[in-house]
This record gives C-alpha cells, structure tokens and sequence, in this order.
C-alpha cells in the first residue's frame, strides 16, 4: 500500500493533476485513507497501463472509459473462466472433464 | 534477436515520426494487458519495444547502425502488469459485476452461465432486496459551484449522469440522486448515486461560509480621492463607490453579493480588501513626492517598534 506521492514517483510521466482526475473518473479506485489515497498494487499497474493507452497508444481520455469498460468485462470473463476450471477440476470426474473437452473440440464452431 | 527493423516493419531510412507511429501502432494490437493470456502477443511486445527502445533513441540508432551495439540485451525488465493483478482475486476491485467478495454473485452467473447453473438460482430466496448506494466523484469550476450549474459524470460502466449543482454547493458536499445506484432485486427500489464533489479554487475568490473574499487593486488616486469602480462578483461586474483615503487593507463590504441563499441561508455578502498599486514609474508622481511636505507625518512602522 502506497500513498499517491508514491505512485507519481514509480510511474515516470506521470502528473499528480493526471492521477487525480482518474481517481475522480473512478478509473483508478485506491483506499481512502485519512488525508491521502492507499494504493494497492493494482491500482498502480491499472494507473501505468491507463498512461500507456494515453500516451504511447495514443487513445485519449475520451475513448478512454470505453477501453476500460471493455478491458474490465474482459478480465471479470477471464477470472469467471478460471472459476470455472478450478471448480470443474475440484468438483467434475475426470470423465466427464474429457466429455466435455471432446464435445467442445467437435462441436463449437 | 531479429533486426529491429524488421520488427517494427519499417525501413532503414524510416523518420523518427515513421518509426514512433509503427511502434504505436504495433503496441495497440499487442500490448500484453489488452491480450491476456495470449503468449504470442507478449513475446511480440517484447520484441517490438526492445526494436523501439533502439530505434527511437536517435543515439542508439546511429550505434546500431554502424554495428557498435546489435539488437540483443535491448529487451525491457519484466515489470508489474496489470493482467497478472486483474486476473487474480484482487481484480474484483474492478469488477463491472458487481460481485466484491470471493465468490459468485448473480451477477457473475450472467446470461451466458445463467442456463447451465439456472436451477441454482431457485434456491435463493426470492426477497425484495434494495438496490446499494454508489459512490462517485464529481469535480468542478468555484463559480459553477457559487452560482450553479449542470455538470456531466461519466460512470466506470460509460453512462453518463447528469448532475444538477445547486447554487452554493461546497466543496465536499455530497449531491444524491435517487434512483441512480445499483439496480433492487425482486421488485425493490433502485439504490442512490452518491456524488461527492470536489470545488476547485479560484484565483480570485475565496469562499468564507455564505461570503466571498477578494483582494481588490485600486490605483493611488482611487485610494486616496476615492470614486466609483468595478468590482468581479462571482454575479458578474458591479460598480462599488470606493471611500476617499481608503488604505491598502480596507475592506468594503458589497452587501448581497456572496453565495447566493440555499438551504436555508441567506445570501451571502462580498468582502474586498483594497490593495493600492502604484503601478509603472511616473516621473511628475516622483517630483511631487520629493517636494511634497506632509501636513500629517506618519511613522507607519511606529507599531512594529513597540511592540516587536
């Protein structure tokens, strides 16, 4: 956990007027704590990624919302499926894992 | 490791406008956090910002260009990503499911799970359950704040939520808007937006209460023979008669030209300090002061002396 001067100096090019207004826009959400933020580590790699996508991809700060959208219902599908192989491996036997995996292979298009 | 060149599919003579739009271009197809999951994209944005590492450095450039350095050891150190965070457990803080816990919420079994897990959902109680508060932020300008405004929220799921910011609202002040949170189970009332709003400073104005602070500049013959001037209310321009031998630190009170009344407070006043300025050198100023004999000498500092 880090406060928000902290971020600014991991993240070189990054402006404290910048995390702030993110923070405002709910595009980065760390901890409140008494008088300053508490990051955790996700919200410093979401705040790189973010000036990443600005700066170097070039997508700016207004298409920005719809990226995250899109890359947020990526990740919660994503963390969904893992979900599912791990509870697939804990509680369905193993032949009906290949069941599946077989009708999968021959069925999907 | 491949000629950077190649890598980033532009030719030996490329600009360094060329080079950076290439590099650009192939970042956004294979940045590893918009692929996760997929091992080729991550081994072809290493390749491509080892190549822009070298490429975009005109100084490197030239060494390897003249063969000094080759392509190897260019690869950037492995860092933090964001998909190895949003992935695990923790990305739930950025769930747009709803679900903050460890487990599955409804949410999470959606549509496309909704039929292989349905008869699950009977089980559960069907009772009316109210929607939950969300928290939000929501800046804005001193005067839209003083005077009000409509304001646009745009929200982590890309709606849009228009806010209306009532005349004398503070910084802090947190707005409701009914109906607007998370959606009621079973038939129950939505939840509220919560929208906290954060005023910024204004280079002139400063809030005090219901009344405004404002240093005033007045030019010496304002001062001292007085007269009438205009003077900025977050209203607009209001002409105030300005006392002769007004001193720099007086404040004159515009009655009525503060916060406007709200919530049960009256409308507030407006304060300005006087502030004279002398402004560029006069020379007729200058020998007018050299030979002027004050009928009342002061010792302006006389206060300072006594008590220090």
């Amino acid at each position: 956990m880090i406060g928000i001067d902290g971020v600014i100096g991991q993240i070189s090019g990054l402006t404290r007027q910048d995390l702030e207004r993110w923070i405002a826009n709910a595009w980065v959400r760390p901890d409140k704590s008494a008088d300053d933020y508490a990051f955790r580590e996700i919200d410093v790699a979401r705040a790189r990624l973010i000036l990443e996508m600005r700066d170097e991809m070039e997508i700016n700060e207004d298409a920005l919302p719809v990226v995250l959208l899109l890359l947020d219902q990526l990740y919660d599908l994503r963390r969904q499926m893992r979900d599912l192989n791990s509870a697939f491996l804990q509680v369905v036997p193993k032949d009906v894992r290949l069941d599946l995996a077989a009708h999968l292979t021959t069925h999907s298009r | 490791m491949a000629d950077p060149y190649t890598t980033l599919g532009v030719p030996r003579d490329a600009s360094q406008d060329t080079i950076r739009d290439a590099y650009r271009r192939l970042a956004k197809q294979h940045h590893p956090d918009l692929n996760p999951g997929n091992a080729k994209a991550e081994e072809t944005f290493k390749a491509v910002s080892g190549a822009n590492s070298i490429l975009s450095d005109p100084d490197k450039r030239g060494k390897f260009d003249r063969g000094e350095i080759d392509a190897s050891g260019q690869e950037q150190a492995p860092r933090e990503s964001y998909r190895n965070h949003a992935e695990g457990g923790s990305g739930r803080r950025y769930s747009r499911t709803d679900s903050q816990s460890g487990g599955w919420s409804d949410a999470d079994f959606g549509d496309i799970f909704n039929s292989v897990f349905g008869e699950r959902r009977h089980t559960d109680d069907d009772r009316p359950i109210h929607g939950q508060d969300k928290q939000y932020a929501l800046s804005t300008a001193f005067l839209d704040a003083v005077n009000g405004a409509m304001s646009r929220l745009t929200l982590p799921d890309g709606r849009t939520l228009e806010v209306k910011i009532p005349p004398g609202t503070a910084d802090g002040q947190v707005l409701r808007l009914r109906g607007l949170g998370g959606p009621g189970r079973n038939g129950a009332p939505a939840g509220d937006a919560l929208i906290e709003v954060h005023v910024a400073e204004h280079r002139h104005f400063h809030r005090d209460g219901q009344d405004i602070r404002l240093t005033l500049p007045v030019s010496l013959s304002e001062a001292v023979l007085g007269g009438s001037i205009e003077v900025p209310t977050p209203g607009g321009l209001v002409s105030m008669r300005v006392p002769p031998h007004a001193d720099s630190g007086t404040e004159l009170r515009l009655r009525g030209r503060g916060v406007p009344a709200h919530d049960g407070l009256a409308t507030g006043d407006l304060y300005a300090k006087l502030n004279v300025v002398l402004g560029a050198p006069d020379e007729a100023l200058e020998e007018f002061l050299r030979n002027w004999k004050p009928k009342n000498p002061i010792d302006p500092r006389q206060a300072m002396r006594e008590q220090p």
